[in-house]
């Protein structure tokens, strides 16, 4: 069997450091919450729809909290409150607000008992049909089951949630696993989520619930027809990260990208923003059953691959502290890494092998999500198909858990049904044809692979100690990650975050954590 | 297969080569091989197969082969098609644009901004429009730049500036007369329906609209990309796949000293 023979206590200490560093955060995650968090709330608590100018209801009742300086206090107490008084249903009192004939923050305070209570009655209907989702999932788990591991991960990405329903059953059909449906160029950027069924975007299709239904629908079909589960993933990241989250689990996504840090880094989302966010978006992704997906294979398409490659690790171990204080159990925690170094490097393989081996190794039970080469690809489709068959090689040697698909036409245009279709072949005939070569294959002692490793892994552990004396906030700050420097106070969003009040209520953070 | 690819019947054609009559070369000079894939929205079957032929003969392939047919799995396939094509090119008659600078390195660049120009050019550079990819524009602009060629914030004679991805044309013009740039870089990697084309004319007739044209150096990158294209929507230069930052960089300085 291919070990590496790692440090067994360096990764005690790098994963102590990482607590640290995400107990700090977590302090001032507690304290505050943002317009997003509050729209989840709001949309938890059962309000949907927009109104005659298109504006989503969630939104429209957050804004009418936030303009009276309510926010600390919250969706849930304000919604509630106005349930008592009225009489009426959230989503009645929703378009009333919306129709300008009901201020939520003027109407009479009832006891914060009554209203706790009630907030916990009405949130337990949410909970319950996320639960009966995560069920049923199970059931088709357990009925049809599904591929082998890795999974096959593929993107669909034409615009319209119609043509994108025939390219993804297409996928699935040809043996993908988890088909993505890459959002809409910018809507990460987006205060609100969109509405309805969508059939035009650039790069990819707007995340809508609706959209998610659609495509849920014609999955299930698609899954009894081939056998086997088809996950469908999207896209919990920006500025609605726990909307998002929320929609996906009422409607049985399977599968989120969920990284606060790729927000920082790429998309320069402010960070206390979206550390909060992140943090329901991640409690509300575990109760789901949904597997997150971090983005730390996007540093090295800025950072070189081999000299940042500690960085990669740091991260996953950061990340993997965050979704635990979220409640998310190792078993749905994609952490991510990459095949990015520059194929020209002699020997780039046999490093690529040692830090994918180092991932499986030190988070033993995470369903890695190994993404393809992409910085390196040019126009030559032969040889990024070798390179795409070098990847998945790595990925059947150390048993990765998701397997984002690389396209020979990467670097050129989103893919054509056909390039789909080879790539799944390229993938599905070396992980066939070389399924056990880990358990057969061992690395040389303190050959040039398990020395790369316990290298990396001294650099990361170096790095964690530094990050938890500084903090992340500072670490940001100083540009750490990706090389890229965001501050504390710049980015976007900022306006959205305030501390919370006293009375602030969130019944689903408990409902969903206690399982 | 009926293809002839192993046939051992005596070629008909002429095997000099003639640069007015130019044609794809397989293993035999003017056999005019050429190797091709598609996706047709229909059944794999014996049908398909024939479809995919008679089409290779209308893209002007003699004797086309399907050598290769895979059912898509909703009613399409694929294939992989050898032919003869019958056309053939005169190159005597070609005229190509291309960046007409020599090509100098870092520190030539560097040297030749000192003495020609006498102050730090700035550069702004971004991925405009819908394009989220940042790998073109980072493999030009970052200090470390790509295999092995340093990127434009290494100069020591250059002032870089990235604005990443997603930049709207607006925002990229304010901020190249906010920061009182010399030349703008656009960046196009991953394009849908030719988006990249709409988007770059857009910034070009936003610049002449403010009568901003003339006071930048205008170029531009990707891999679908060539100087012909740039020259067509107007740009002063366009550069393809297999470009690094001193290719650029010495067209910049050139063109500014012009």
């Amino acid at each position: 069997m291919s070990s590496l023979k790692l440090d067994v206590r360096l990764i005690g200490s790098a994963r102590e450091s990482a607590m640290q560093i995400a107990g700090d955060v977590q302090e001032f995650i507690d304290i505050h919450t943002t317009v997003a968090v509050e729209r989840t709330i709001t949309r938890l608590l059962g309000v949907d729809g927009i109104n005659d100018v298109g504006t989503p209801l969630p939104n429209v009742v957050v804004e009418n909290i936030k303009n009276a300086g309510g926010l600390g206090i919250g969706a849930a107490y304000f919604l509630v409150n106005a349930v008592l008084n009225t009489g009426l249903t959230t989503q009645e009192i929703a378009e009333k607000v919306s129709a300008g004939e009901l201020d939520l923050t003027k109407l009479p305070a009832k006891p914060e008992k009554e209203i706790k209570d009630k907030a916990y009655e009405l949130a337990a209907k949410m909970v319950e049909r996320i639960r009966s989702n995560r069920e049923q999932r199970d059931e088709y788990l357990n009925n049809i089951g599904e591929g082998k591991r890795p999974y096959l991960y593929v993107i669909v990405a034409t615009g319209n949630i119609y043509e994108d329903v025939v390219q993804a059953q297409a996928a699935a059909k040809q043996g993908a696993d988890v088909i993505a449906v890459i959002r809409t160029t910018g809507q990460s950027l987006l205060d609100y989520v969109p509405y309805g069924a969508t059939t035009e975007g650039f790069g990819g299709t707007y995340a809508t619930q609706e959209n998610f239904r659609i495509m849920r629908k014609a999955l299930d079909e698609t899954s009894r027809e081939v056998g086997r589960y088809i996950r469908l993933c999207n896209y919990c990241s920006g500025l609605c990260m726990p909307e998002i989250a929320a929609m996906g689990a009422m409607e049985r996504l399977d599968v989120m990208l969920n990284d606060a840090l790729y927000g920082i880094l790429f998309r320069d989302i402010n960070m206390q923003r979206t550390l909060v966010d992140q943090n329901f978006s991640r409690i509300i992704n575990g109760f789901a059953g949904v597997i997150i997906n971090t983005g730390e294979d996007n540093y090295l398409t800025t950072a070189d691959a081999v000299e940042e490659a500690h960085t990669v690790l740091a991260s996953q171990f950061i990340n993997e502290q965050f979704a635990l204080k979220a409640g998310i159990p190792e078993e749905q925690m994609g952490l991510g890494h990459a095949f990015e170094m520059d194929p020209g490097i002699e020997n780039g393989f046999l490093m690529e092998l040692a830090q994918a081996q180092m991932a499986r190794e030190i988070f033993p039970k995470a369903p890695l999500k190994y993404m393809p080469p992409t910085k390196y690809m040019t126009g030559n489709i032969f040889k990024g198909h070798l390179q795409d068959a070098l990847f998945n090689i790595i990925s059947i040697w150390t048993n990765q858990g998701i397997q984002l698909l690389g396209m020979m036409t990467e670097a050129l245009h989103t893919p054509f049904m056909a390039d789909r279709a080879l790539s799944i072949e390229n993938a599905r005939y070396i992980f066939n044809n070389m399924r056990s070569i880990g358990d057969e294959v061992e690395f040389k002692e303190g050959g040039m692979i398990q020395s790369r490793a316990a290298e990396v892994l001294e650099k990361a552990a170096a790095l964690l100690k530094e990050i938890a004396e500084e903090g992340l906030f500072a670490t940001l700050e100083q540009g750490k990650f990706a090389g890229v420097k965001r501050s504390r106070t710049g980015g976007k969003g900022l306006d959205g975050v305030t501390e919370k009040d006293a009375k602030h209520i969130n019944p689903f953070i408990e409902l969903m954590l206690n399982r | 297969m009926s293809s002839g690819l192993y046939s051992m019947n005596k070629r008909e054609f002429d095997i000099a080569f003639d640069p007015k009559r130019v044609k794809p070369y397989g293993d035999t000079m003017n056999d005019g091989k050429v190797q091709l894939s598609f996706t047709l929205p229909i059944p794999a079957d014996e049908l398909a197969k024939e479809a995919a032929k008679l089409y290779a003969m209308k893209m002007g392939l003699e004797e086309p082969s399907v050598v290769h047919m895979a059912d898509l799995g909703v009613g399409y396939s694929f294939f992989v098609v050898y032919g003869s094509c019958i056309h053939t090119i005169d190159i005597t008659d070609i005229k190509v644009t291309k960046v007409e600078s020599s090509v100098m390195s870092m520190d030539e660049v560097d040297e030749y901004i000192r003495k020609n120009i006498g102050r730090k050019l700035v550069v702004i550079g971004a991925s405009t429009g819908t394009d989220a990819h940042t790998v073109g524009i980072d493999a030009i602009m970052n200090m470390k730049g790509y295999a092995g060629h340093y990127g434009l914030e290494r100069y020591e004679m250059i002032e870089a500036y990235n604005l990443g991805s997603q930049v709207p044309n607006e925002e990229f013009i304010k901020k190249a007369v906010e920061l009182n740039a010399d030349a703008l870089l656009v960046s196009q990697t991953v394009t849908q329906k030719n988006v990249h084309v709409q988007n770059m004319t857009n910034l070009i007739e936003l610049l002449e609209a403010e009568g901003l044209r003339d006071r930048f150096i205008v170029a531009c990158g990707g891999s679908r990309i060539s100087h012909e294209l740039a020259k067509e929507l107007g740009f002063d230069a366009g550069f393809g796949a297999g470009t690094y930052a001193e290719d650029i960089a010495s067209f910049i300085c050139q063109a500014i000293k012009a």
